[in-house]
C-alpha cells in the first residue's frame, strides 16, 4: 500500500515539475499556459490520489469522508482548472495579444 | 512515511518558487496570472499534507477545498477585469 503511495507521490511532483519548467521555458504566453493548465491538473490528480489512499489506512466512517472529500477536491479542479485556463486565454485575445511566432532569418 | 511527506512538501515548495519567477519577472500581466493559477493549485496539495502531518486531516480537508474555490474565483475574477483594456499592451493587433 505504501509503495503504491510513495509511486503516486512522486508520479505528481513529476508532472508539477514538468509544468514548472514549462512555465519558465516556453518562449510566449499562449504557450505557457499549455503546460499550466494540463501538467497541474494531472499533477493534482496523482498526488491527491495518493493522500487519499494513505488516509485509508485505518478504515472507519470518519477516513472513508475524509477520502471522499479529497475526491471532491479532484473533482472541482477537474471543472475548475481548464475554465480558468480559458478564461486567461480569452482575456489575452480579447485584449490583443499577439502570438509568438518563429522569427524569420533575413538571407 | 511522515518522513517522506515532510520531503514531498519541501520539494513542492521548491517547484512553487520556480512558479515564483514568471510571477515576479513575467512581461505581461497575464503572464503572472498563469504563475498565480500554478501557485494555486500547488498550495492545495500543500495543505493536505499539513493535515497529514498534524494528524488533523479532517479539518484541513475542508481548507484545501475552499482554497481551491477561493483560487478560481480569483483568477476568474482577475482574468475578467483585464479582459477589454485597450492598451494594455503595445503591439496591439485589434487597433
Amino acid at each position: 500500500m505504501d509503495i503504491i503511495v510513495i509511486v503516486l507521490l512522486i508520479f505528481g511532483l513529476f508532472s508539477f515539475l514538468g509544468g514548472a519548467v514549462g512555465i519558465i521555458r516556453m518562449p510566449d504566453f499562449y504557450s505557457r499556459l499549455h503546460p499550466a493548465g494540463k501538467l497541474d491538473t494531472l499533477g493534482t490528480l496523482a498526488m491527491v490520489m495518493g493522500l487519499a489512499l494513505y488516509n485509508l489506512h485505518q478504515v472507519s466512517i470518519g477516513s472513508i469522508l475524509v477520502s471522499i472529500k479529497m475526491f471532491l477536491i479532484v473533482f472541482f479542479v477537474f471543472i475548475a482548472s481548464p475554465t480558468a485556463t480559458h478564461t486567461i486565454v480569452d482575456a489575452g485575445m480579447r485584449a490583443g495579444l499577439r502570438h509568438w511566432t518563429k522569427k524569420k532569418r533575413e538571407d | 512515511m511522515i518522513q517522506f511527506f515532510l520531503y514531498v512538501s519541501v520539494a513542492l515548495c521548491l517547484l512553487m518558487l520556480f512558479s515564483m519567477y514568471r510571477v515576479l519577472f513575467g512581461p505581461k500581466v497575464l503572464d503572472r496570472l498563469i504563475g498565480v493559477n500554478a501557485i494555486g493549485s500547488k498550495t492545495v496539495i500543500l495543505l493536505l499534507l499539513i493535515g497529514l502531518l498534524y494528524e488533523r486531516i479532517d479539518m484541513f480537508v475542508d481548507i484545501a477545498l475552499a482554497y481551491g474555490m477561493l483560487n478560481f474565483v480569483a483568477v476568474i475574477g482577475a482574468a475578467r477585469y483585464f479582459h477589454k483594456r485597450k492598451g494594455l499592451y503595445e503591439e496591439s493587433f485589434i487597433d
